[in-house]
């Protein structure tokens, strides 16, 4: 036993560099999964939370209660809406413009893929404020130019189908960033010899595209898919601070509907029950991507 | 081949048009944004709008910090900056102990760090609210900071550097006699200054534009940060565009300085986060 003890302090150096961040994840990430896996099968709220002796388990009313709920159902539907229409424009943009940006490496190239980049850094917030004026039905820019073209007034933000369109524009210009780095750090991997033998053997521009480049990127197009797809299924901040959710409920998301039941009105119980929903949902969805993986690589 | 050659430039000319036209579309929301910060409160409703404002004012951004509270938003978010740099320390440090030391089921324990990259922020938003509630910090800047201070994907990337580091030195270091903190402090955080750098912009990036956790937690507006305080903003001022233009504008313009003189270590610091 002292044997142990004596071992454990002579072999503490790891833990202590190690402890603070691993005490931090398990707290903050770990522990409340369980937490939520928990409170998703009580009616915890407010009084809950003043006094816990008010909460009583209640099984799977919540998860009952989700299945006949319009606003989720809705939020679910707008969650698709979103990934499905998003996620390939921002696959096809942010390969093209890296396509683009690896034709040269001069000056221009450069300032350029910075521009292309800076949305992806800047803080959403800002970038909803500045987009909301933009999407301004009276005083917004884009209305203005379609006005130039003798375009009547379009309800960016006021009607559900249009609204969540306009999030959706928003999202691809800021999510184009990452990608595109990615698709370029890949493209740039592809050793040039793989080019001059297909050059040699006569392909033409389009075959080498086709043949060769894309084939090539597959990795990377699988990892910008599985990532973006998992980001994408999160959309939060676009309509919690453009829209609130709204015109009609018809830009609320997973996510936003998650945050609404938990922290407006004060739910958790409930909420936390649609937030496991949503994680089943990105499993699936992943998994169902490796699988596919698979069988792409099978032949 | 020379048509061939002509060909190839056509073609690369084509694409420095598109990507520059592709460019001024995607720059168009920033243009707009500071061209209209400066534009006084009549005439960015005028119809049609002006490209360049007529009467420059920097009114709108004096009216942040005298009408408004942005003088203590600032304040609060270079707090978190701060200490979000903390977490970068410990970040480092579990790398550095998952790259250069050997214990019982280490690799299991890496696991578990890389398995909370995957676990989405709204399952753990409510239990974490509830447990900092517990805790006694809610409305607080402990609060705001603590669940979002370790990150895996930066120990990951910490590891993945410092594993390169040869075990020699560190031995070599020992046997002169030297203790486990001076080495790391010493020697192992001096050679690995190029990660800290890639992974200080990329806290300080995320850090200036925290949103969700200060929203959340801070009840008061004594502990807003920027990000809160602009979106109290919009809604408070929803009609007077060109100040929530300025406030925008203040948020983003530090990021675009620190970004076109950093580019190049923020570009990498991405690539290598993207193709591990």
């Amino acid at each position: 036993m002292s044997q142990l003890i004596k071992g454990a302090v002579r072999n503490r150096h790891p833990f202590i560099f190690i402890a603070p961040a691993l005490i931090i994840l398990i707290l903050f990430s770990l522990i409340p999964i369980l937490i939520a896996l928990v409170i998703s099968f009580t009616d915890m709220d407010l009084k809950g939370l003043a006094n816990w002796s008010n909460i009583s388990f209640i099984g799977f009313e919540n998860y009952i209660n989700l299945l006949s709920d319009t606003v989720f159902h809705k939020a679910v539907y707008n969650t698709f809406f979103y990934v499905i229409i998003g996620v390939p424009l921002v696959i096809i943009f942010s390969l093209g413009i890296a396509l683009l940006l690896n034709y040269g490496k001069n000056l221009i190239f450069t300032v350029f893929r910075a521009v292309y980049f800076m949305p992806a850094i800047t803080n959403i917030i800002a970038i909803a404020v500045v987009w909301g004026f933009l999407y301004n039905t009276e005083y917004g820019l884009f209305n203005y130019l379609l006005s130039l073209g003798d375009i009547g007034k379009v309800p960016w933000l006021e009607h559900p189908v249009i609204a969540k369109l306009s999030l959706i524009l928003l999202a691809v210009w800021k999510g184009i960033g990452i990608n595109m780095i990615i698709f370029l750090a890949a493209l740039q991997g592809i050793p040039q010899s793989y080019y001059e033998a297909a050059r040699i053997d006569g392909a033409k521009r389009w075959q080498i595209l086709f043949y060769i480049t894309i084939p090539l990127l597959r990795y990377a197009v699988f990892f910008v898919t599985v990532t973006t797809l998992i980001g994408w299924l999160q959309f939060f901040e676009e309509p919690f601070i453009m829209t609130r959710g709204g015109p009609l409920d018809g830009t609320v998301s997973m996510a936003l509907f998650i945050y609404q039941r938990g922290f407006q009105f004060s739910e958790f119980g409930y909420a936390a029950a649609g937030s496991f929903v949503l994680f089943i949902v990105i499993i699936i969805v992943t998994l169902l991507q490796f699988k596919l993986r698979k069988a792409d690589t099978e032949y | 081949m020379p048509s061939g050659k002509a060909k190839n430039n056509a073609e690369k000319w084509i694409a420095t048009i598109l990507l520059v036209v592709g460019g001024l579309i995607v720059s168009l929301p920033f243009l707009w944004m500071i061209s209209s910060s400066f534009k006084p409160e009549n005439e960015i409703l005028q119809m049609p709008p002006t490209l360049i404002a007529e009467n420059p004012t920097l009114q709108n951004y004096i009216n942040l910090f005298t009408n408004l509270n942005f003088g203590i938003y600032l304040r609060n978010t270079l707090i978190i900056v701060l200490l979000s740099f903390v977490g970068l320390f410990f970040n480092a440090m579990a790398g550095y102990g998952f790259a250069k030391y050997h214990f019982k089921n280490k690799e299991k324990v890496f696991y578990l760090v890389l398995a909370t990259m995957m676990i989405p922020g709204q399952v753990t938003m409510i239990p974490v609210y509830l447990l900092l509630n517990e805790m006694g910090l809610i409305n607080t800047m402990a609060g705001i900071v603590l669940p979002g201070l370790a990150a895996a994907f930066s120990i990951f990337l910490f590891r993945m550097f410092m594993a390169t580091i040869p075990t020699d030195l560190i031995e070599a270091a020992r046997l002169d006699g030297a203790g486990e903190f001076y080495i790391f402090f010493r020697l192992i955080m001096p050679i690995s200054k190029p990660i800290f750098a890639v992974q200080g912009i990329l806290t300080f990036i995320a850090a200036w534009n925290s949103f969700l956790w200060p929203l959340i937690i801070a009840n008061d507006e004594s502990l807003y940060t920027l990000s809160v305080g602009l979106s109290l903003l919009k809604g408070q001022y929803a009609s007077n565009f060109a100040l929530q233009m300025a406030g925008a504008a203040f948020m983003v313009i530090p990021i675009i300085i620190i970004f076109s003189f950093f580019q190049k270590y923020i570009v990498e610091g991405f690539t290598t986060s993207g193709l591990k």
